[in-house]
């Protein structure tokens, strides 16, 4: 015998509808119950290791995994954008493992996976959000133990959370969190957004849609399930504040209430702003939908 | 619960160790022993019984083993109680409070206590700011407004005779003096009916302590709080405390009117204290 | 005979290397040749390169055959092969912005002067294994080659290098950077030359991390990722390629005289906004990490640490040097593991008369 027979000839092999097998689905899905049931709670699960990397967004894949079915149009961005390596790759997997009809119309999608943003256009009930989350834990900034952050999520005890915030007002003169803002969901967990900027947490306040969090590596799942409170922590006489883009436009559409990237163009080194959001950049260029001129919400 | 009685403890007890239905029996003062020969155990609180009244101040005193600082701990439930009842006037309608659920016994702790501790350690967090530690009480009873957050906590400070510019200065760069009065300023945050102080002078230079003892005496005339002092020190007992208890070995040995117990003590172990006391 | 520490261990260890010999060359397999472990196990003869503190892929693929495929075995063959090195002569320090680019990315903006250059990289690869791969022949592996170059385009004069220039210095010139401090010392400082003593100069502290074991520092790296510390890292900028090495030229004055060049990985990372005391306003703060050959790995968890070992007020393990340095040498810590194994029979006898005497007592 040799190692030639042994090995399995590769055209033999077929995967599952999604990749994932239905016994892991069956696992994500009861967790993501749990996890919906429990707003801004994080639900353990067993994130078996997938084809992609770890701290690539296997826990935002799994998610996507088990819940998509053969009419779904999927809808997957890293940073806003479609084109990006990485999507790119998330779009290959899926696609090859389904068969589902892909887009980069946010509108058409019914599930969008999503790395650090949230489509401009707010997400209507018939969609799920599916973001991906390096670092499920909000309180990891004051304690590095599991073990005690999971007892302070049970007893409510946020107090140290909450006086990391003052120092940094006391050091900075505001809180000098930037992404991945810690928010106190439906009035009860604390809960990290995934790495969203400032501008999108508004968005997950009260909405209409799903949002469910996958954290593969940490392998947790949480959930923001439609029309929950979603607060970013704030003093009272401190107001919570998104990014400032005041005076800038999108240097392709033209839009003035979007998040804004900044960009060095690769020949000139000259400096520009474009929409992160490349999906929306393009609906406005094609005329689709109007630019927009100020931010209609949050 | 009688008028006037803000806090009622029954037949407190703690035990560290597996326990056995003798530990109770064979431990205590006419044992001389907190230590249970059958299984091992500590007793180190056997069975504590007392009320305390609004804007009185009672005196734990007893020597190292007596378990006076663990009865404190449990009453500010730093350790769990493995018998007993608490109650406190105007909480829980009059039950037992003991064994209601942490987050619940957390919520009314920040409302009710404040704690000082004789180690600053262990009482204060040396990583934040003074301003924070005092800020931390704030929080956890829910003021979330900044700047009252700071009004408060200097006020505090300034009660308790902190410069001003300490309040954004970590206590490990601070003398022990003023890590107790930060503990202090900290205890009264949410304005407590009872401040539990557990051997707080007892690290301090003499001079210090006089003064640390002369703010504390001053703050209960001023704010009308009831106090427990435990001081293994018959001089901060005298100077304190209205009533006191003796403990030896898990249990109250007597129990009375300060003058009463340091002049006329009846239990021989209070006379052995009190003659002994320089 | 057994092995046995006094009598007859000569023996045990001769026939022990000849078994270890044996098990490696018993199988009906070819023998692998050294220049199909440089050609071809790339990855690995550049961690050893690395970790051995030795730019030579030649011996360092050759200490990967002589360790069968072991890194940390082969990487200690380096570094004592290194020992015996005559040292002839500083180089002048690399200008990194000169590299001949391989890859080059920067994680802080979309675009960046120069562009985005992927190269070559197993990042968006799918982790899916290849079973084709274990019926290449000679034949396949021709046609693969032939075809890519076939497909290659020129795009520009080959003999012109392209310089890209750092991210960094972008951010440097709008002041969200610090300028470079100069260095308190004249020259850098040499650990192979001296014993580190703590706290240690960043030269000192750099180099040790160059030939430190990747899986030590990507734990610690890693630890201070997630919690245990307080960076916020971003890539600022990665590139991995190859630089010129010069020396001053021996006879001709405030000359350089190339005399080679070596591949290394290179990462600046972009840390947490602070104050520093000299500075009016705050700035971001850099991590820089750099090692031999192609280990992206390794030169992101170097400059992780290299920030994190600066922290104004330490507390986690990533953050304390001498937990850091001191632990993290694959080499040191290797053999110090492996010397448990060597007999330590009096002590121990020590022991077992300590607990019996205890457990007398007791009776």
């Amino acid at each position: 015998m040799t190692l030639k027979d042994l090995v399995p000839r590769r055209s033999g092999f077929r995967y599952n509808f999604a990749f994932i097998d239905e016994g892991v689905k069956k696992e994500v899905r009861r967790s993501l119950l749990k996890a919906v049931a429990l707003p801004g709670h994080q639900v353990p699960f067993a994130s078996p290791e997938l084809p992609i990397a770890r701290g690539w967004g296997t826990g935002g894949l799994q998610v996507t995994m088990s819940i998509i079915g053969p009419s779904d149009v999927l809808k997957i961005i890293d940073q806003g954008c479609d084109g990006s390596v990485n999507a790119v790759n998330l779009r290959k997997l899926l696609v090859a493992t389904t068969n589902v009809r892909t887009t980069f119309d946010s509108r058409e999608a019914t599930v969008l996976q999503s790395r650090h943003r949230l489509p401009e256009i707010p997400l209507r009930a018939d969609q799920i959000a599916v973001l991906q989350v390096p670092l499920p834990e909000p309180l990891r900034l004051v304690e590095p133990s599991e073990v005690e952050t999971r007892r302070m999520h049970s007893e409510g005890d946020y107090a140290r959370m909450w006086v990391s915030l003052y120092e940094d007002v006391v050091q900075n003169g505001s809180i000098s969190l930037t992404s991945g803002y810690p928010v106190r969901v439906n009035d009860s967990y604390i809960m990290s957004p995934s790495p969203l900027p400032r501008w999108d947490l508004p968005l997950l306040h009260e909405s209409e849609h799903l949002t469910l969090l996958g954290a593969g590596r940490e392998k947790r799942v949480y959930a923001v399930p439609p029309h929950t409170s979603v607060h970013p922590l704030e003093f009272e006489d401190m107001p919570f504040t998104v990014e400032n883009f005041s005076g800038m436009t999108c240097a392709r559409c033209g839009s003035s209430g979007t998040f804004l990237d900044e960009i060095y163009d690769e020949k000139s080194n000259q400096a520009s702003r474009v929409c992160s959001d490349s999906g929306f950049c393009d609906l406005v260029r094609e005329g689709a939908i109007p630019r927009r001129g100020r931010r209609a919400h949050g | 619960m009688d008028d006037g009685v803000l806090l009622s403890i029954r037949d407190l007890g703690k035990r560290y160790g597996p326990g056995c239905e003798f530990c109770r029996e064979l431990t205590g003062p006419e044992h001389s022993t907190n230590i249970c020969p059958r299984c091992g155990s500590v007793t180190a609180v056997n069975s504590v019984s007392f009320d305390l009244k609004e804007g009185e101040i009672l005196g734990v005193v007893g020597e190292s083993g007596s378990g006076k600082s663990t009865l404190v701990q449990c009453i500010y439930f730093d350790q769990d109680a493995t018998h007993g009842e608490i109650r406190v006037s105007g909480h829980g309608n009059g039950d037992d409070i003991l064994g209601l659920p942490r987050s619940t016994k957390r919520k009314l702790r920040s409302r009710l206590m404040g704690m000082v501790y004789q180690n600053p350690l262990r009482g204060l967090r040396m990583d934040i700011t003074s301003g924070a530690n005092v800020a931390e009480k704030l929080l956890e009873a829910d003021v979330f407004h900044f700047a009252r957050i700071r009004e408060r906590a200097a006020a505090l400070l300034a009660r308790t005779e902190i410069p001003e510019a300490y309040i954004d200065r970590f206590p490990k760069s601070l003398s022990g003096g003023m890590q107790q009065r930060i503990q202090i300023a900290k205890a009264l945050a949410n304005n407590p009916p009872l401040i539990l102080l557990d051997e707080v002078t007892s690290g301090l230079d003499v001079s210090v302590q006089a003064r640390v003892l002369d703010l504390i005496r001053e703050l209960q005339r001023e704010l009308k709080i009831s106090m427990i002092v435990v001081s293994h020190d018959m001089g901060v007992i005298r100077l304190l405390a209205d009533r006191t208890l003796v403990m030896k070995d898990g249990c109250v040995v007597e129990q009375g009117l300060t003058d009463q117990v340091l002049e006329d003590p009846q239990h021989s172990y209070t006379q052995l204290l009190v003659h002994s006391a320089l | 005979m057994g092995y046995v520490a006094v009598q007859g261990g000569v023996t045990a260890i001769e026939n022990s290397q000849k078994l270890n010999s044996y098990l490696r060359l018993k199988g009906a397999s070819a023998p692998l040749q050294v220049s199909q472990i440089m050609e071809q196990m790339g990855p690995l003869v550049d961690r050893v390169m690395s970790e051995g503190g030795l730019f030579s892929p030649f011996h360092a693929a050759l200490a990967v055959k002589q360790a069968s495929g072991d890194p940390i075995e082969a990487a200690f063959l380096l570094r004592a092969y290194r020992s015996t090195l005559r040292r002839l002569v500083d180089s002048i320090p690399v200008h990194t912005e000169e590299m001949r680019i391989l890859r080059r990315i920067s994680s802080a903006f979309k675009t960046i002067p120069g562009g985005q250059v992927l190269g070559s990289t197993s990042d968006y690869e799918q982790r899916i294994l290849d079973f084709s791969l274990a019926e290449e022949t000679t034949e396949t592996q021709q046609r693969a080659v032939s075809e890519f170059e076939a497909g290659l385009e020129d795009v520009h004069d080959p003999l012109e290098p392209i310089h890209f220039r750092k991210v960094v210095e972008m951010l440097r010139d709008q002041g969200l950077v610090p300028p470079v401090p100069p260095s308190p010392l004249r020259e850098p400082t040499d650990i192979t030359q001296e014993s580190a003593t703590f706290p240690l100069e960043r030269s000192g502290r750099l180099q040790m991390l160059a030939r430190a074991e990747t899986g030590g520092v990507l734990a610690l790296a890693y630890s201070s990722m997630r919690g245990y510390g307080s960076i916020h890292p971003t890539v600022g900028e990665l590139r991995v390629g190859r630089v010129s090495v010069q020396i001053p030229h021996p006879w001709r004055k405030a000359s350089a005289l190339t005399i080679g060049s070596v591949s290394i990985t290179e990462v600046e990372i972009v840390a947490s906004v602070q104050t520093a005391e000299d500075e009016a306003r705050p700035t971001f703060t850099l991590g820089y990490g750099a090692c031999f050959g192609h280990n992206e790995v390794k030169a992101i968890s170097l400059g992780v640490l290299d920030r994190a070992m600066r922290s104004p007020s330490p507390h986690a393990p990533a953050e304390d040097q001498e937990f850091v340095l001191l632990h993290t040498d694959g080499v040191e810590s290797s053999g110090f593991c492996s010397h448990f194994k060597l007999p330590h029979y009096v002590t121990f006898q020590a022991d077992l008369d300590r607990l019996r005497t205890l457990r007398a007592g007791e009776e």
